[in-house]
């Protein structure tokens, strides 16, 4: 497994445009700590962005979890772009020969993604626990320590989007196909989600169905968080709106991105061994 | 003798094209053995089933008497397959210490092959800064790395330069004098002749013969003659039993032998019966015209 890692590390990191993209990504991982910086000082107005309460334990894995998963469409180029460029170097074929087993060409890529997935998951606790033992209202260990399946359905939510990634980039081989491919995915499950409503089912049944398309159940795992800061709420309280959305992590929402994972690793095993190189 | 690889009943298509049709042959410890056949016979098919890049139709092949599964077998050989494959953006030594991780050998070798093949130099260069005849040179020296049981090589010298063809030559053959065992698809028979001690010629995916080069060139040769009393010539040599095929061509007389015979012998039977010659040479059919003859029997 190790030797699986480093083989895509020397590939990965002598590839400069790859490794400015991690790089940037990581850095903007950190950067959400800038939010925090967020200030208006205009005569008597004063406007704080991190005394709202974004940054309380435990909402701040929610919030963090879910604004930095944004970030994860940086790691999407290098993953598509890794795989593709297997196959336009013809190095996928060089590998092969020179000894690694399709097995372990997939799983050194699998391995990558999980790396990945792991250090974002990591670097996010760290900033968002730096963060929220400056800024928040509570610090009591039990408080701090709550909710932590937010950083679980983010793990889980990037395996899952790289997996999709790296399928695309075995599947079209070229890298900016594949992300074309991406977006196209995006739309087409946009115009699911119409046809379905319009034609078929009624506003719950839509959302259903929905969470068994990829790229769909993998935004159902972390659901948006601003609707449950308090100053949301009151505004909403004020117009006489009542905004009652279940927040949490359901397990059967994490069960559909596991198996999408898993048959997205599993079909791109299968292509790779069906194909002649 | 120790098996390295053997191949039994082969057969790849490609839609209703049989790019390898039945083959069988088996590859032995210590010998050069040279796949002959002209282009899209099957060469490059056949060594893209055996590595593992292409998928058979039917038939099987297993290296080493079948004891390691092909990827670990893969890992004691060295191969280079048409263009050298390596990462553009990674310098000679980034890309041999990959090929170092993927085949299980510590990176302490890269020196030595680098300076065999004449690239220590550059071994800091990025790859893509290569000349091709530098690619196929580093592709030889990341072959060599895990100090292979067998070298495969196909068409290592397409597209070089008549330099660039001696230096890969060069370093083949001081390759196969270290006791390597080798393996070579080429459609340059002089290429073969050179190196190999052993051929397998395929067309259309068939095999036509496997075996001994020698053992395929096994004839008495042939003589090449001219004479201005020509009729009395081949009245001669159709009367006489050591010979075989005569071919007359614009004076020239080209026959062949069926039994041992030296140019004196036939000098001094010809002049007892009044016929000069004005030109004798004795001569060995070259791989070249054995090939052509091989090919063109089967086309008919």
């Amino acid at each position: 497994m190790k030797r699986l890692l480093q083989i895509e590390y020397i590939k990965l990191w002598n590839n400069r445009a790859s490794r400015v993209l991690i790089i940037a990504y990581f850095v903007l991982l950190t950067s959400i700590a800038l939010i925090a910086a967020i200030k208006f000082d205009i005569g008597p107005v004063k406007f704080h962005l991190a005394e709202q309460g974004i940054f309380n334990f435990p909402y701040i894995w929610h919030f963090n979890t879910f604004i930095t998963a944004f970030f994860k469409l940086f790691l999407a180029i290098v993953i598509v772009s890794m795989m593709a460029n297997e196959y336009s170097n013809k190095t996928i074929k060089q590998n092969l020969i020179d000894g690694l087993s399709k097995k372990e060409f997939i799983l050194s890529k699998f391995l990558t993604v999980i790396a990945f997935a792991v250090v974002s998951t990591i670097f996010v606790f760290v900033v968002s626990m730096v963060l929220g033992l400056i800024y928040s209202d509570y610090n009591e260990l039990s408080i701090i320590f709550s909710d932590l399946e937010f950083l679980l359905a983010f793990f889980i939510k990037l395996v899952g989007f790289f997996s999709f990634c790296l399928f695309l980039g075995i599947f079209v081989k070229r890298s900016a196909f594949a992300l074309g491919f991406l977006i196209l995915w995006q739309v087409f499950e946009g115009f699911a989600r119409g046809m379905l409503r319009w034609q078929f089912f009624d506003k719950d049944t839509t959302e259903i169905i929905m969470g068994f398309f990829p790229l769909n159940s993998m935004w159902n795992l972390i659901k948006e968080p601003f609707s449950r800061l308090s100053a949301v709420q009151s505004v909403a309280n004020q117009i006489g709106e009542e905004i009652a959305v279940n927040y949490h992590v359901h397990w059967y929402e994490v069960l559909i991105v596991v198996a999408w994972t898993g048959i997205f690793i599993y079909l791109s095993y299968a292509l790779l061994k069906k194909r002649d190189l | 003798m120790k098996n390295i690889l053997t191949v039994n009943q082969l057969t790849k298509k490609f839609g209703y094209l049989t790019a390898v049709d039945n083959l069988s042959f088996s590859i032995e410890k210590g010998n050069v053995y040279g796949i002959l056949g002209p282009n899209g016979s099957g060469k490059s098919t056949t060594l893209g089933i055996v590595l593992n890049v292409v998928n058979s139709t039917s038939g099987s092949f297993s290296w080493f008497d079948g004891n390691t599964s092909t990827h670990n077998a893969l890992k004691k050989v060295g191969a280079i397959i048409e263009r050298p494959n390596f990462y553009p953006y990674m310098t000679a030594l980034e890309n041999l210490r990959l090929v170092c991780k993927i085949k299980e050998v510590p990176f302490s070798r890269i020196n030595d092959k680098l300076e065999l093949v004449g690239l220590l130099d550059r071994k800091d260069s990025k790859f893509k800064t290569y000349s091709l005849g530098m690619k196929q040179r580093l592709a030889i020296a990341s072959a060599l790395l895990n100090d292979p049981e067998i070298l495969i090589l196909d068409e290592p010298t397409n597209g070089l330069d008549p330099q660039g063809i001696h230096q890969i030559r060069e370093i083949i053959k001081k390759i196969a004098s270290e006791g390597t065992t080798i393996l070579l698809a080429s459609h340059l028979l002089d290429e073969v002749e050179k190196v190999c001690s052993h051929v397998v010629i395929l067309r259309k995916g068939k095999k036509l013969y496997s075996g001994r080069v020698d053992g395929m060139l096994a004839t008495y040769g042939f003589f090449e003659l001219k004479c201005a009393n020509e009729k009395a010539l081949l009245e001669f040599l159709k009367s006489h039993s050591g010979f075989g095929t005569i071919k007359s061509d614009n004076g020239l007389i080209t026959v062949f032998l069926e039994e041992e015979m030296n140019s004196e012998e036939l000098n001094a039977q010809l002049f007892k019966k009044n016929i000069v010659l004005s030109h004798l040479v004795k001569r060995r059919e070259s791989l070249e015209e054995k090939f052509l003859t091989l090919t063109e029997n089967q086309s008919n």
